[in-house]
């Protein structure tokens, strides 16, 4: 399962670094036009060993393009930029192909992923029949409570509840390094998603690294330990778990908005809505929406280390 | 007449037809126009169910659903029990426009889309084109209708981000009061019921 991991790679240094990531789609308007949307515009992420990181944004924000882009199975039609770095080394084309689904594995957000023409058993274990890969999913779905028999039947014959834990035992399945899990918990009601999370926790206590996106940012306060806050295509903070416990911790204003529409705290709302693709403003996403908005701010933004996080704000101290 | 109506619940019992699980047995609930009740219960114990049923898409095999003292299935046309639902995307004709999509409520005010942060410009949009907290903005627009006099809310905020749930819930809220109608909301986020509703029931002591 090592073999990929160069010696040279140190094990405080993350396992996944995401640096200045972009992705554009080249799309055909009215005939010859070609027009570029630039869905993805500046992702910057980092998984360490040991470490569930979740990427906290809302639907449509286009943080789904950040696992195909990682996994290598974006559309022919889309141009990613930056540099996405594995163990130390670059994670290229070439290299992803060999270690996707041993070393880094993901986890689908829809279960129509899932072989609609093969049992359940056959399609976790990929046809190992060997006794070692049949108890290791008997422990697996164990832990998923799922029963013996769910080997036998097929996707269509499970409710969509079964289908998500299927999914996510297809994973577990290969003991990863790397567990992408993009939107594990629609669908699945408050004791199930909490339950899922908390599987995705225990596989980075031990030792994996889990980078989870989500659109819910309360339940990815109670299980991760660092949350990337994702808008309008751009993280806009990289903050601990404990920095959301108070408002002046957070860093950008827009964290600040999230924080304060929790019911909890108070659940006030800012006007507005996340700008379209084609609609973003040049500089901040955030910034038509922002009262600390100034000129600056519709110029190139740098992602900066600030008070043990990251910010993309030049007004947040 | 107004604000005196009550949507009656009595004695009403329910099955799977698929797999014959019994859903409700012998469930009563009355809820004012006045009210804001909060069901909750875990996956499986019917809370879409009792949405559906409250709202004239289902029949109950027995008892009966009453609003004003009559039956609901006897209101013809317009239901004035109104359900929202999880998933704005199953909720809407992928083939009208937001337009369109709006026209099928009853007369919907010009003031409730605005208030809403519904933009002029997704009128022209097909559902496919909108994410889905502009959908569901539509699609509790769309069940705001003139002769709404209860609404139903079943986890309408869950696949929202907190921004968008707190703008749509916060003008819910003030909508309900200020014409008063009823509203019964189901949610798994205590938090978020403790700050919508009046009153609480859970499903879990009536058992499945």
């Amino acid at each position: 399962m090592m073999e990929e991991t160069k010696k040279t790679w140190n094990e405080k240094e993350p396992i996944l670094k995401i640096e200045n990531m972009s992705i554009r789609f080249t799309q055909y308007d009215r005939g010859m036009h070609q027009t570029e949307l630039p869905v993805i515009r500046n992702l910057d992420v980092e998984v360490r060993q040991g470490e569930m990181v979740a990427v906290v944004g809302s639907s449509g924000s286009g943080k789904s393009l950040l696992a195909h882009g990682v996994m290598g199975v974006l559309p022919y039609n889309a141009v990613m930029g930056g540099t996405i770095t594995y163990c130390g080394e670059e994670l290229t084309q070439k290299r992803i192909e060999k270690i996707r689904g041993k070393e880094i594995v993901l986890v689908p957000q829809s279960t129509v992923y899932l072989n609609p023409l093969m049992k359940i058993g056959p399609q976790i274990r990929k046809g190992d029949k060997g006794i070692q890969a049949r108890n290791r999913l008997r422990e697996i779905f164990r832990r998923y409570e799922l029963k013996e028999e769910v080997e036998d039947l097929y996707p269509f014959e499970l409710s969509g509840g079964m289908n998500r834990r299927v999914l996510i035992s297809t994973a577990m399945i290969e003991s990863p390094k790397l567990v992408i899990a993009d939107e594990p918990t629609p669908g699945l009601d408050l004791k199930v998603a909490k339950r899922a999370m908390a599987h995705f926790r225990e596989l980075a206590d031990m030792g994996a690294g889990v980078l989870v996106i989500t659109h819910d940012l309360e339940l990815a306060l109670e299980v991760a330990d660092r949350i990337v806050v994702f808008y309008a295509g751009t993280t806009v903070e990289e903050a601990a778990v404990e920095d959301f416990e108070r408002e002046e911790t957070l860093r950008h204003p827009y964290t600040k908005a999230l924080w304060r529409a929790m019911p909890k705290h108070g659940f006030q709302f800012i006007k507005g809505t996340q700008p379209y693709v084609k609609d973003l403003p040049a500089g901040c996403p955030f910034a038509p929406r922002c009262s600390q908005r100034t000129g600056a701010c519709s110029q190139e933004i740098p992602w900066r280390e600030l008070r043990g996080g990251s910010v993309r704000c030049i007004h947040a101290e | 007449m107004e604000n005196k109506m009550n949507l009656e619940i009595k004695n009403v019992s329910y099955r799977y037809r698929e797999d014959g699980r019994q859903i409700l047995e012998n469930f009563s609930l009355t809820v004012s126009q006045k009210e804001r009740v909060g069901l909750a219960a875990p996956s499986g114990y019917g809370k879409t169910t009792l949405c559906k049923l409250l709202s004239g898409y289902l029949k109950p095999d027995q008892g009966e659903i009453l609003l004003d003292g009559k039956p609901l299935a006897s209101y013809r046309g317009y239901c004035p029990v109104q359900m929202i639902w999880q998933q704005p995307e199953f909720a809407v004709n992928p083939r009208l426009r937001m337009r369109e999509v709006l026209l099928e409520g009853d007369a919907v005010e010009e003031r409730v889309i605005h208030e809403l942060g519904i933009e002029p410009d997704w009128l022209n949009r097909f559902p496919g084109e909108l994410s889905g907290g502009e959908l569901q903005r539509f699609s509790i627009a769309r069940a705001l209708g003139k002769r709404t006099k209860f609404l139903i809310a079943d986890e309408i905020s869950t696949m929202l981000d907190l921004i968008t749930q707190s703008q749509i819930w916060n003008f819910l809220l003030k909508e309900v009061e200020r014409r008063g109608i009823g509203l019964i909301a189901v949610s798994h986020n205590q938090e978020l019921m403790d700050w919508v509703c009046t009153r609480q029931i859970s499903l879990e002591k009536q058992g499945p």
